[in-house]
């Protein structure tokens, strides 16, 4: 055991073989179903179980031809609807992004301003409803946002409010719902950044004489700046496909693509569509998403 | 200075008043004696007694127990492996490909995996003849898959910081690969190991979307059910099991918090 080192020691070999399982996991009920999602936005809508068309058309000697359409695609632009979901689906994550920013920057401010322990519980609490299953968190929003719910109740009650406000299945509680929902996603990887901020530039902005708010917008805001965009991308991709909350909260005309592709797959069972539709919102948050990683990665180059 | 603070604590206080204002309306109405939202007929606990009784819901309560044990067992076993490769294999083959496999489920959208997974075992049923009907097991499949990336993060975070020596010395000292893994590798990612498969329960047990897609007539769990019954309202029910899963949390989290506790002073 003790002669030459083998050039790959037998821990790494073993580890080497055992990672092939859930490689293979991954390539199968990962990599394998994108492609089969890609294949049947290029098929035919048909009436059958399942309700599209075959790629591959098979003869007797092999493959005989292959079969694709891009109608589902030229459909989408052709009809107007879809471009109006699509532009809809990312104004509402945006502003829904910028809402969460505005709440959350000064948070993360606060908090990153606390005495070490206190930060620690404070960042604790804003993490805490995360493990409280997120479908009845977006639900416990109906009660309070109800024409008899609780807000309105109360607001009816000390008169402030002669009749109720019209709070629930609209974009103003899907917003909400949004700012509510990610708000920790938002208020982390700015905090992460700010607990850093090296405070002598600020005392330093201080006694040359700048004021408060110009050594705010001068130094601490561009110095923010990673966090700000790590923050925003982190809600802003998973709200863009959003579907959970425009279908509790959202009204009728809250086009939001995850809904639609919903409505398109369990309502009109339209496959080939459906899937045209999910490449698509994929094509629009690749950049996003590359542009989030990129960003991980220069972080990662900075603490390494 | 002064007036500034004072803005700064009045909107952190707006900000937690937002996150925990509905958790709470939630938990005092499940008390309410009366049916309707906002009156106020009494205390009761009528709602946690019909809970009782409701089949459906207890059996869908149970199907999600299940499937999240279950995936969130065997998404730590394979995550973990995956991170460890990631970190300690050089030259791995693929893994590019490998990276992008892992990063990719943490930002796709629950929809697109839910429509993507249901596609493939269509396509499997057809080919091979399994799943001849989709339910729990196709449902586990699928929230394995998703959770296997969170459980990644977590353990590659943990062995980031590891000191390696230990499994060095172990395997000078003549020990097996199989056994230095299980003796030295895996206690000393135990903190992450724990933390993963409690995400991973997490993340199935709330998970609506991707469930919905692959699930056949015979399973329903939980949060399907729930999205069923709520798509149409408040329902009185809902705000009881709701606050039995916030007691359950507050109890599993003030048990990880006093345990790390005392594995510090322990360890001080």
């Amino acid at each position: 055991m003790s002669t030459a080192t083998p050039t790959v020691p037998p821990w790494q070999q073993w580890l080497r073989r055992a990672v092939r399982v859930p490689y293979l996991w991954l390539l199968l009920f990962f990599l394998a179903p994108f492609l089969i999602i890609l294949k049947i936005s290029f098929a035919e809508p048909v009436i059958a179980q399942p309700p599209f068309s075959a790629l591959l058309v098979w003869g007797a000697h092999g493959l005989q031809g292959i079969r694709a359409t891009f109608e589902n695609y030229s459909f989408l632009f052709r009809d107007g609807y879809y471009g109006i979901i699509v532009l809809s689906s990312l104004k509402m994550a945006a502003i829904g992004t910028v809402l969460c920013l505005l709440l959350g920057y000064p948070m993360a401010y606060f908090i990153a301003r606390q005495p070490p322990r206190r930060r620690q519980l404070l960042l604790l609490a804003v993490i805490l409803p995360f493990w409280i299953s997120f479908l009845l968190r977006v639900y416990a929003w109906i009660g309070l946002l109800d024409n008899h719910g609780v807000i309105n109740h109360l607001l009816l009650s000390l008169g402030i409010i002669h009749k109720p406000l019209t709070m629930l299945y609209n974009n103003f509680a899907v917003y909400l719902g949004i700012v509510y929902s990610y708000l920790p996603f938002m208020i982390l990887p700015l905090y992460s950044t700010l607990e850093r901020l090296n405070l002598d530039l600020l005392d330093a902005a201080a006694d040359l004489g700048a004021r408060r708010w110009r050594a705010f917008v001068d130094i601490t805001l561009p110095l923010s700046l990673p966090g700000i965009l790590g923050g925003c991308l982190l809600v802003f991709i998973p709200a863009v496909g959003e579907f959970t909350i425009p279908a509790l909260l959202g009204g009728a005309d809250t086009l939001m693509i995850g809904r639609v592709l919903w409505d398109e797959f369990f309502v009109s069972r339209d496959w080939p569509v459906a899937s045209a539709v999910s490449v698509v919102l994929l094509l629009l948050l690749i950049a996003p998403i590359l542009w989030f990683q990129h960003l991980q990665n220069r972080e990662h180059e900075a603490s390494t | 200075m002064k007036r500034r603070s004072i803005l700064l604590i009045t909107i952190a206080c707006f900000g937690y008043a937002l996150l925990y204002m509905p958790i709470a309306s939630v938990v005092v109405y499940s008390f309410n004696a009366s049916r309707l939202v906002t009156l106020w007929g009494g205390f009761s606990t009528r709602w946690y007694v019909s809970l009782l009784h409701d089949d459906k819901l207890l059996a869908a309560a149970f199907l999600s127990l299940r499937i999240a044990v279950i995936s969130a067992t065997v998404a730590t076993a394979l995550g973990a492996l995956l991170a460890l490769a990631m970190h300690r294999v050089r030259r791995l083959p693929g893994r590019l490909l490998l990276s992008g496999m892992i990063t990719a489920p943490l930002v796709m959208p629950e929809i697109i995996t839910g429509l993507s997974l249901l596609f493939l075992f269509i396509s499997m049923a057809s080919l091979i003849g399994w799943p001849a009907t989709r339910g729990a097991a196709t449902i586990t499949i699928a929230h394995i898959t998703f959770s296997m990336a969170y459980v990644v993060v977590v353990v590659r975070a943990r062995l980031a910081v590891m000191d390696e020596s230990l499994e060095e010395a172990a395997m000078d000292l003549g020990g097996r690969p199989v056994a230095v893994f299980f003796d030295v590798t895996v206690p000393m990612l135990l903190p992450a190991l724990l933390s993963g498969w409690l995400l991973a329960f997490t993340l199935s047990l709330d998970d609506l979307v991707i469930s919905s897609f692959v699930s056949g007539p015979g399973a329903t769990t939980l949060p399907m059910l729930i999205f069923a019954k709520v798509r149409l309202g408040v329902t009185p029910d809902i705000n009881a099991i709701t606050t039995i899963i916030i007691g359950l949390v507050i109890v599993a989290v003030t048990t990880a918090a006093l345990v790390t506790n005392r594995r510090r002073a322990t360890a001080a």
